[in-house]
């Protein structure tokens, strides 16, 4: 067993609010692989993780690292023992140049009280090109693109030394090119003798890049896999302990009057770029209307428009056959227009708050849950733990605070405040964006629902398996205009799709987006 | 009219504005160094007013203005010291922590000195000594420049050194390096091994220095006694110009300087005009509170610029 680098025995780590994260977990790492450690959200894969980096001590269990058992008490000591972490938010100075950054901790120095810039820039260089990673070391941070911010974040922890990495959830801020870009220097990292830990929910690149793969389900490790040995339907299987439905059996859509009128509507970013671009829909109720494309062609830039968040635009927003300038925020949600933002920690929730304050945030003003001057605490509590069953909202108690919780539960929580009000109209931006896939599941099962009691429904998202299985009439959006669109779902092929994302093809017509 | 204008642009104008920007310039540098590092030192007046008594008092025990001075920057560092021991172990809001200190000073000196002197407001009965005045070599003699740089304070040379000093140390050594890191982004200092606090404590005490050069001066250069509540809003005006000058060891400069002409012109309007004195005092202040305004509606476009990109 000489070529094991790395084994955690039996760790147990119980947070103070007393959840068990990690439940005697076993992990060994082979030197040289790259190594996916997957499940859902709240699965205790970041816990392991920061275990292994020093970030938090486990109860029990011994890391053995090359044959000899490690303490690792601190991010120093696992620096020290060569163990890099790449975090899913960049522990990056942005005023800082990338050379500064890479050095930071380490420096060279000259004179013994100076730093020796000139040296930083050439050993940075240095490494940079040892691993062919083309940057420029002397660029402020600041100024660079999330791509080559992670790039930067790979080359400080190789210059400190590092020969196992720690890649948590890498490819979610990338491009599907940055994508690509990554996993060829993974793959030359992984023949340099680096071992990689992967943790990652997207099974397909998992399959493409990882040799192995460990799957985890509430604090245990489900076992160890040769990639090639488990089909993906194994994978989500062992992940989520039960078959995941790839296929909706939706019934087909019922839909009646339009509530949702779309006209000509143009929107320009502050430098005055156009970012949608003549728009016009409708949405009837008991329909889902999909929304494709590839992200950052004015998608965010519509729903804004839609969930009166921006108000700066030309053409019409017609909401049960009211101009939407008119009413406002708060006159769009009186309407019962539900919106599931995007961002859920910007926009979803605040999560220095308790999930009641949270599902509630939208209602102090229902009478059934406020008099005039008071709130009724009673009716609230009575109202979030009924709320907290139905969404099977994973948690203490509804005095937990939010941030607290895991992505998934926290997304569930957005989701149960936008559909308590009984909504008419759904707006739903990237609805199941990062969570687990039980979690995507029941989410999408909701809006379905909704569907079939009467609500329209809205659905931008970058999950193209997403928009196949729920849309019921499908719109690609590219630099701003609809570039096709079909009402046919089920006949639409992915690569025909793709077409138009990529703006190979575009529809000029666009029947069906409209009905008169 | 004519006269006040012939005093502006005369070189003893100039030579008073170096003088009156000396202990500014100290509050700001203070500021800067502690912002850097993530800290907001609003204790900056309260150490300046010790500093300003502590100087008196030992310059007169010793008999020696610079132990005096010595005195003075040693309680400088240690109440820095203590405020980085409220903020980081103690884990008070730093405002309220600068706040305590800055309220315990006012009534700590004067305190203090009534016990020593038996006078509540200035310590003329105590013997205190005045730190030197300079005369620089070669550049004395040039005619208008010689006016206004030779025969200063020794410590209006030292603040203008400590620009440069704090320039190097900000941005060419590895200290500096770890302040800014740790002021930006302390998660990622961490995460690279730097103790986060053993930088910030640092910072916090080269600013209590700081800030104390600036107490003496005022008491032991500027003044020849300490008088209760010397220090006139200066710590504050340090903290503003320091926000204003981008916490920049230039932009401290710069700001600073700015300061001092506003306050000088107060002394010269008084001289020359018949404004009531009491709005004339308000100058500084005013200049401060205009140059914020200028500065947070210019900063507020550059960010609106950066969004929109």
């Amino acid at each position: 067993m000489s070529d094991i680098i790395l084994e955690m025995k039996d760790i147990l780590k119980i947070y103070p609010n007393g959840i068990v994260a990690n439940e005697h977990i076993n992990l060994s790492l082979k030197k040289g692989e790259i190594h996916a450690l997957l499940g859902e959200n709240g699965a205790g894969k970041s816990t392991l993780m920061k275990v292994l980096f020093g970030i938090e001590i486990p109860e029990e269990g011994e890391i053995i690292l090359k044959g000899k058992r490690v303490y690792i008490k601190s991010p120093h000591e696992a620096i020290a023992n060569g163990i890099g972490m790449v975090h899913q938010h960049f522990m990056l100075v942005p005023s800082l140049t990338a050379a500064e950054n890479i050095i930071l901790g380490v420096e060279p120095r000259k004179f013994g009280l100076f730093t020796n810039m000139e040296k930083a820039i050439e050993v940075a260089d240095n490494i940079a090109k040892m691993y062919n990673f083309d940057i420029d070391v002397r660029a402020k941070v600041e100024t660079l693109p999330v791509g080559i911010k992670q790039k930067v974040e790979i080359l400080k922890a190789l210059y400190r030394g590092a020969e196992i990495l720690i890649l948590d959830e890498p490819t979610a801020v990338l491009t599907p090119q940055e994508t690509e870009e990554l996993f060829i220097q993974l793959n030359k990292l992984k023949e340099k003798g680096h071992t990689i830990i992967f943790i990652s929910h997207k099974l397909d690149e998992i399959k493409l890049i990882c040799d192995r793969l460990t799957i985890m389900r509430n604090g245990k490790n489900k076992g160890t896999y040769k990639t090639e040995d488990v089909t993906t339907e194994e994978i989500s299987r062992l992940m989520v302990g039960r078959d995941v439905f790839l296929e909706f059996d939706k019934e087909k859509a019922n839909p009646k009057k339009t509530v949702l009128k779309v006209r000509d509507v143009s929107v320009k970013n502050k430098l005055g770029n156009l970012k949608v671009n003549n728009i016009s829909f409708d949405i009837r109720e008991g329909e889902i209307l999909g929304i494709a494309g590839v992200e950052g062609n004015g998608q965010n830039e519509l729903v804004d428009i839609l969930t009166g968040l921006n108000e700066n635009y030309t053409g019409n927003v017609l909401i049960f056959n009211k101009e939407a300038k008119e009413l406002g925020i708060k006159g769009i949600r009186d309407l019962k227009v539900s919106h599931i933002p995007e961002d859920r920690m910007t926009y979803g929730c605040a999560k220095d708050m308790d999930i009641l304050q949270n599902v509630f945030s939208n209602q102090y003003g229902d009478e059934k849950y406020s008099s005039k001057y008071l709130l009724k605490s009673k009716a609230m509590e009575t109202r979030a733990e009924e709320l907290i069953d139905e969404f099977l909202i994973k948690c203490n108690s509804f005095k937990q605070s939010v941030g607290m919780l895991s992505g998934g539960n926290i997304q569930k929580v957005v989701v149960a405040r936008e559909f308590s009000v009984g909504p008419k109209i759904i707006v739903a931006n990237q609805p199941t964006r990062g969570i687990d896939v039980g979690a995507a599941e029941f989410i999408r099962k909701k809006i379905i629902e909704f569907r079939d009691q009467g609500c329209a429904v809205l659905l931008v998202s970058a999950d193209l398996n997403e928009v196949f299985e729920l849309s019921d009439r499908l719109a690609v959006m590219y630099k701003g205009e609809f570039s096709g669109v079909f009402t046919n779902v089920e006949e639409l092929t992915e690569e025909e799709l793709g077409k138009y994302m990529l703006g190979l093809k575009k529809d000029e017509k666009l029947e069906g987006i409209i009905y008169e | 009219m004519q006269s006040v204008f012939n005093i502006i642009f005369s070189p003893d104008f100039f030579y008073d504005v170096l003088r009156v920007t000396t202990p500014i310039l100290f509050a700001t540098l203070a500021a800067t160094v502690a912002s850097r590092s993530g800290i907001f030192n609003i204790a900056l007046e309260g150490i300046m007013l010790i500093a300003a008594l502590v100087g008196v008092i030992f310059s007169a025990y010793f008999s020696s203005a610079w132990l005096g001075l010595l005195f003075a920057l040693i309680s400088g560092g240690l109440v820095g010291l203590f405020l980085g021991f409220l903020v980081l172990k103690l884990k008070t809001d730093a405002i309220l922590a600068g706040i305590a200190i800055n309220l315990m000073a006012a009534g700590g000196t004067i305190f203090l000195l009534y016990i020593i002197s038996g006078d509540r407001g200035v310590s003329s009965s105590i013997k205190s000594l005045v730190l030197p005045k300079f005369p620089l070599p070669v550049i004395k003699n040039i005619p208008i420049i010689g006016t206004i740089l030779s025969m200063q304070n020794i410590l209006t040379y030292v603040v203008l050194l400590s620009v440069i000093v704090i320039h190097i140390l900000l941005y060419k050594t590895p200290l500096g390096l770890k302040i800014r890191a740790v002021g930006e982004n302390p998660n990622a200092a961490e995460s690279v091994g730097i103790n986060v606090h053993k930088i910030q404590y640092i910072a916090v005490t080269i600013s209590g220095i700081l800030a104390a050069f600036g107490g003496a001066f005022l008491s032991m250069g500027y003044l020849s006694m300490f008088s209760n509540g010397m220090t006139a809003g200066r710590g504050f005006i340090g903290l503003a110009a320091d926000a204003m000058g981008g916490s920049t060891p230039i932009g401290a400069l710069l700001v600073s300087l700015l300061f001092g002409i506003a306050d000088s012109m107060g002394n010269v309007i008084q001289t020359g005009i018949k404004i009531p004195y009491e709005i004339v005092q308000m100058l500084p202040y005013i200049t401060t509170i205009v140059g914020l305004a200028i500065f947070s509606y210019s900063k507020k476009k550059q960010i609106e610029k950066l969004k929109s990109k």
